[in-house]
C-alpha cells in the first residue's frame, strides 16, 4: 500500500528547516500547450507566439498558475495535502522558454492558528540565473 | 485608476464536476509523481475518496465556466495587457473527483500603483459543495500593465 508523506511533527519542526526542493528541467513550449489544455486556461498569452508579441511580451510566457502547482509539489511532497489549510504566491516575474526553475521552501514561523498548531512555510521559485519568478507561502497544520 | 464601479461585480454562479480523466491530465501536466494524484486504487487505499484536486486545481476549475473570460469583456479589461499579479488560497477541506462544486465570484477591490502605469484588480471566489458547505476560497488578482 502506498503511503501518503507523513506528517512531521509540530515539536520536531524547526524554524529555518528546509524542505526537499523541486528540481525541474528547462520550460519548454510543449509543457505550455499540454498544461492550457489540462489547466483550461486557454489564455493565448500561454501559447501564441504571435498574439504574444503583440501584447509587448516578445514571445510566450508560462502561466503563472504552472509554477505555482510546481510549488504545491514541493508542499505536496513533504506533508498530505490534508495539512494544508492556506497556500498564497505573488507572480514577480515572468517564467519564460527554456527557464529552468527550481522551487525551494522554508519554515518560518510556527504558531497556533485558530487553535491548532501551525507552522508558516515560504515558497520561492528561481530560475537558472537565481531570478526569483515567484514567491509563496502556505500555512500547515501539524500534529 | 480602474473604475471604482467594478467592484461588487458578480460572475455568474457556477456548478461544475470534479472529473477524474481531467485530474489525470492536470498531474500530468505539473509533472505530479506522487501516486495518489494518479491513481484512483492508490488514493482509495490511503482514505481518499477518490483522487483528490490538487492545491491549485480549483483555479483551473473554475476556468471551465461558459466564457470564462467573458467578465473581463463585460469590465472592459483588455487581454493582451493583463498578467496574473497574485494568488491565494484558503482551504476548509479537501476535494475529490465525483464532487460538483459551485463557484461565486466578486470583484472586491481595484486599485493603481506607479501613477496609473499598473492597475489591480482582485477577485474574490468562494466555493461550495453540493451541501452548500465550504469547501476553499481564492483570491485572484489581476495587473493590468499600462505603457
Amino acid at each position: 500500500m502506498a503511503e501518503t508523506p507523513s506528517l512531521p511533527r509540530y515539536a520536531e519542526v524547526q524554524i529555518g528547516d528546509a524542505l526537499p526542493p523541486l528540481v525541474l528541467p528547462p520550460l519548454t513550449r510543449q509543457q505550455l500547450a499540454v498544461y492550457c489544455g489540462a489547466s483550461g486556461d486557454h489564455n493565448p498569452v500561454h501559447v501564441d507566439i504571435d498574439f504574444a508579441r503583440q501584447a509587448g511580451l516578445g514571445d510566450v510566457i508560462a502561466h503563472g498558475m504552472l509554477v505555482m502547482a510546481w510549488m504545491g509539489r514541493c508542499l505536496t511532497h513533504w506533508v498530505p495535502q490534508t495539512a494544508v489549510r492556506s497556500f498564497d504566491t505573488r507572480f514577480l516575474a515572468t517564467t519564460r522558454i527554456g527557464d529552468a526553475i527550481t522551487c525551494e521552501a522554508e519554515v518560518i514561523g510556527k504558531s497556533l492558528e485558530s487553535g491548532e498548531p501551525c507552522v508558516r512555510v515560504k515558497l520561492t521559485a528561481r530560475d537558472q540565473r537565481g531570478e526569483i519568478k515567484t514567491e509563496g507561502e502556505a500555512v500547515v497544520a501539524l500534529p | 485608476m480602474p473604475d471604482p464601479r467594478m467592484i461588487g461585480y458578480r460572475s455568474p454562479s457556477c456548478t461544475l464536476e470534479v472529473e477524474r480523466g481531467r485530474l489525470r491530465q492536470f498531474a500530468h501536466a505539473i509533472g505530479e509523481t506522487r501516486p495518489e494524484y494518479l491513481d484512483e486504487a492508490v488514493a482509495r487505499a490511503i482514505g481518499y475518496p477518490s483522487l483528490p484536486v490538487p492545491p491549485t486545481f480549483l483555479f483551473c476549475l473554475e476556468m471551465d465556466r461558459p466564457n470564462p473570460y467573458g467578465w473581463f469583456d463585460d469590465l472592459g479589461l483588455p487581454l493582451p495587457k493583463v498578467l496574473h499579479g497574485s494568488q491565494a488560497f484558503r482551504y476548509h477541506r479537501m476535494a475529490f473527483a465525483g464532487e460538483h462544486l459551485t463557484f461565486d465570484a466578486v470583484v472586491s477591490d481595484v486599485f493603481s500603483k506607479k501613477g496609473g502605469l499598473l492597475e489591480f484588480v482582485v477577485q474574490d471566489n468562494t466555493i461550495t459543495d453540493a451541501a452548500g458547505a465550504p469547501v476553499a476560497e481564492f483570491r485572484r488578482t489581476l495587473v493590468i500593465r499600462h505603457g
